[in-house]
């Protein structure tokens, strides 16, 4: 025990199968106390299977699991849980309709004789809270009511509950801002001096710069490379390790001159009440503006807008010289609008259908007479379209659900491809979407473009929007504090805008209020 | 009226049913206010006829029968279900309660008998639904319906649709006495809520049953076994048929295929109007409790008022769209 390079868990030649794909196909992974494990891979490579197994959510096929050098196995959640493994997942796994501490302690509650024991509950919890450094978060307040961070808050002081000395957590940076991530670094920095061995999973290279110690990239269900130094290793290595292939230049640059046209799209100063205020530019055919700014700052609100989502208080949105009715989805959509959401799940993609009818169905008057269908002509040019923007499987009949992230951005894409839009605006297109898939849609983006359509990117990767777009908007607090070329500024630069602009802000909500 | 989020009641801001401080006290507010001007208007039209003692006994007695399953129904549904089969549970184990077999038994070993073949034929059809829908993977919908179907059909074999009388002296003495002049079914009907209430808001049983009813997949990886969860749940109403049948045996000294006919329907709707979620998840005893006495007392200002059955149900109807409407404008407001 005393042997800190002791391994703590081993899984070797880990195999499941699913009906038709091989998910993991020979796994290994060696986590030791005290260290933070990080496990890369694409989409679709196992990671979220291998997490399962884990969490005794699913049989292996083959392999074996040693704990301190035993063998073991994970036959239920409740044997992980016993055993000592711990699981944070993505989707937080957590029930809205009841309070903070009853989550915690969800399967194991303090009870006597199945009576539960809500003070001494209430009291565990906010120890568990307070450790994590949020006493804030009261323990009877309702999960419900929690944003995305105090949700994963939860969730870790869920693991603490179960006092576990391996705790697994599947990109819980995905939905926190920067300063949220610094809290979640110093709680994983914290169970590592304890002893605690985290295995961390994203797909941002840097956080696993910042805290992770080694790390296991998974490719295909088969594990390509482990116990590599996560500080280290080479951005280049990780993804060739990750895809196979070299990624030469991730973000494609215009090839040709932007076309001095009029503007396509006209944003005059809207405004919607302490959301953002006054904010105006305009788009021209060809050109990405890409709109920086941290979460919370009016990016998705403002492109939303646009869309006719939400209603303007103040301010006109024009597309080709003709004003929008304000608030109109339908009036937007009919001018050549539009919209790839934040929320590709729930606002995107009807997931239990077909890709070919989540292709078709903004299109779908193209496709019926009086109101009935032509079913061949709309799948004949779905699936051209599914086709061009490479969505894998090749398979126009699959259920969205199936597909890796990439993929689902993928359809949301073609449908706004068929259509033929004129606007296109992109809230977070990459979220949740791996490095080689990435790459393939910067592709697809730049090739919009250079087809004459004007877009709209939102991103809190500033690298990201400044990469693709031409044109850079840095938003704080609702308001545009920057306006400029994109090769004028750097990811530095725009944060120290937001940054510079943080003294005024608080002015500015403070007169939100009296107002 | 319920949990610990009571005390921080200012600081939820987004609740549906007793697991949340103050939306659960307005919602609560509104079947009260509710109740309250069904009874004006009953005090109203009918005078010391609607307001005597025995007028709300009579009340109290009518929502006893549909109170119980409606306990039992409410579970169900925070679980993430429904039963469409109560009212044909309630028939069947009536009818077996009431057998020549069953009495003959219960003349030589007392009327109890008859009380444990009514609880026992409810929590074994109740445990067949949950089995059915748990391990079998059958929708609820179609579950109980099919023993809707089945129970009542069996109940029809079994009493060759005649109407079977109680002799057993016992039995009809026991649950037709009215110590403190409140009827023994009263009683008991008081205690399944006081019962439902605590196993729903204060036990591990009650806070699994939101757990499981709100996001099956989250509670499967916290360790809880769901399935074993809805087999109980399922178990747990048709426990609350059997109670209901021989609450119903004693309030007409019978047992028969038709007794609990569209039951299903008036425990749905009364646990909807309480505040219940119907995708589950949420879930709420008291609101279920003023949803059955809200439909009861609608019923007896009519009848008082020598009105139809027939437009009693078109205010029925008319109720609970109203109601659900305005629950919803509340949670609205409230997020």
């Amino acid at each position: 025990m005393s042997d800190p390079a002791a391994p703590l868990l081993e899984m070797r030649g880990i195999v499941k199968q699913f009906p038709g794909v091989r998910a993991l196909d020979g796994v290994d992974l060696t986590v030791r106390a005290g260290e933070v494990h990080c496990l890369l891979g694409q989409n679709g490579a196992g990671k979220s299977t291998l997490i399962k197994v884990l969490a005794g959510a699913h049989d292996v096929d083959e392999g074996t699991i040693l704990w301190e050098g035993e063998p073991i196995s994970f036959a239920d959640p409740l044997a992980a849980i016993a055993t000592g493994v711990a699981t944070i997942y993505q989707e937080l796994d957590l029930i809205d309709g009841l309070s903070v501490a009853d989550n915690i302690f969800l399967g194991h509650e303090l009870a006597r004789g199945g009576i539960t024991r809500d003070s001494d509950m209430n009291k565990r919890a906010r120890q568990l809270l307070a450790r994590l450094g949020h006493p804030e978060i009261r323990p009877t307040r309702e999960v419900g009511s929690l944003s995305a961070a105090g949700k994963q808050i939860v969730s870790m002081a869920r693991a603490l509950s179960h006092d576990a000395r391996v705790i697994v957590m599947d990109e819980p940076s995905a939905v926190l801002d920067p300063d949220e991530v610094d809290g979640l670094f110093q709680v994983v920095d914290d169970l590592r001096a304890s002893g605690t061995a985290i295995i961390y999973i994203s797909h941002r290279l840097e956080e696993i710069r910042r805290i992770g110690d080694r790390l296991t990239v998974l490719k295909d269900g088969r594990t390509v490379a482990t116990d590599l130094p996560a500080k280290e290793t080479s951005t280049a290595d990780l993804v060739q390790l990750m895809t196979g292939r070299t990624v030469s230049s991730v973000f494609p640059r215009r090839t040709t001159e932007l076309p001095d046209a009029a503007p396509l799209l006209t944003v005059d100063g809207i405004s919607r009440d302490r959301e953002f205020h006054d904010v105006s530019f305009a788009v021209r055919p060809g050109e990405i503006v890409g709109i920086a700014g941290l979460v919370g700052a009016g990016r998705s609100e403002i492109i939303e807008t646009i869309y006719g989502a939400r209603r303007a208080t103040r301010g006109s949105v024009t597309v080709e010289g003709k004003r929008l009715r304000n608030g109109s989805v339908d009036a937007a959509v009919a001018a050549g609008v539009g919209l790839c959401p934040e929320e590709r799940k729930s606002q995107g993609l009807v997931l239990d259908d077909a890709v070919y009818r989540n292709i078709s169905l903004a299109s779908l008057e193209r496709f019926s007479r009086y109101g009935i269908t032509t079913e061949a002509a709309e799948r004949r040019a779905a699936r051209q379209v599914a086709t061009s923007v490479d969505i894998r499987p090749d398979a126009p009949d699959r259920i969205v659900r199936t597909l890796s992230g990439g993929n689902q951005q993928k359809v949301v894409l073609a449908r706004w491809l068929l259509r033929s839009c004129k606007v296109l605006l992109l809230d977070e297109p990459t979220r949740g979407v791996d490095v080689g898939a990435r790459a393939e849609i910067y592709t697809l983006i730049r090739e919009l473009a250079d087809s004459g359509v004007a877009l709209v990117i939102v991103s809190s990767d500033i690298d990201e929007v400044l990469g693709l777009s031409d044109r850079v908007l840095v938003v704080a607090d609702g308001h545009v504090v920057h306006e400029g070329p994109s090769d004028a500024i750097d990811a530095s630069g725009v944060l120290d805008r937001i940054l510079a602009t943080h003294d005024d802000q608080q002015m500015i909500q403070g007169d939100g209020d009296a107002a | 009226m319920s949990t610990v989020q009571q005390e921080e009641s200012t600081e939820v801001t987004k609740t549906r049913g007793d697991s949340g401080g103050s939306l659960g006290v307005v919602r609560n507010l509104g079947l009260v206010i509710a109740l309250v001007i069904l009874c004006v208007v009953g005090v109203m039209t009918s005078g010391d006829q609607f307001a005597s003692k025995d007028n709300v006994i009579t009340i109290l007695r009518l929502a006893s029968v549909v109170g119980v399953v409606s306990i039992g129904m409410t579970f169900v549904i925070t679980g993430g279900g429904i039963d469409l089969s109560v009212g044909a549970i309630l028939a069947l184990s009536s009818v077996w309660a009431t057998t020549t077999g069953t009495q003959s038994m219960a003349d030589d070993y007392g009327w109890i008998v008859m009380v444990l073949s009514a609880l026992l034929v409810g929590t074994a059809c109740g445990l067949i639904n949950g089995i059915v829908i748990a391990y079998g993977k059958v929708v609820p919908f179609i579950a109980t319906l099919a023993m809707l179907a089945s129970a009542r059909g069996l109940a029809e074999i079994i009493a060759d649709r005649k109407t079977q009388i109680i002799r057993n002296q016992g039995f009809t003495d026991f649950f037709g006495a009215e110590p403190l002049g409140i009827p023994v079914i009263v009683i008991m009907f008081a205690l399944v809520v006081v019962g439902g209430w605590f196993l729903l808001n204060r036990t591990t049983f009650g806070r699994r049953t939101f757990a499981v009813g709100g996001n099956p997949e989250a509670a499967r990886l916290a360790g809880i076994k769901v399935q074993r969860h809805t087999v109980y749940l399922y178990a747990l109403a048709g426990l609350t048929c059997g109670i209901a049948a021989v609450m119903l045996m004693s309030r007409t000294t019978t047992g028969s295929s038709t007794h609990g006919t569209l039951l299903e329907l008036d425990a749905i709707a009364a646990v909807v109007i309480g505040g219940t979620l119907l995708s589950g998840g949420r879930g709420t005893v008291v609101g279920t409790l003023f949803g059955v006495l809200i439909f009861t007392t609608l019923t007896n200002v009519f009848t008082l008022n020598n009105l139809s059955t027939s437009s009693q149900n078109v205010a029925k109807g008319v109720i609970i769209v109203v109601a659900v409407l305005l629950q919803q404008r509340i949670a609205n407001r409230k997020t």
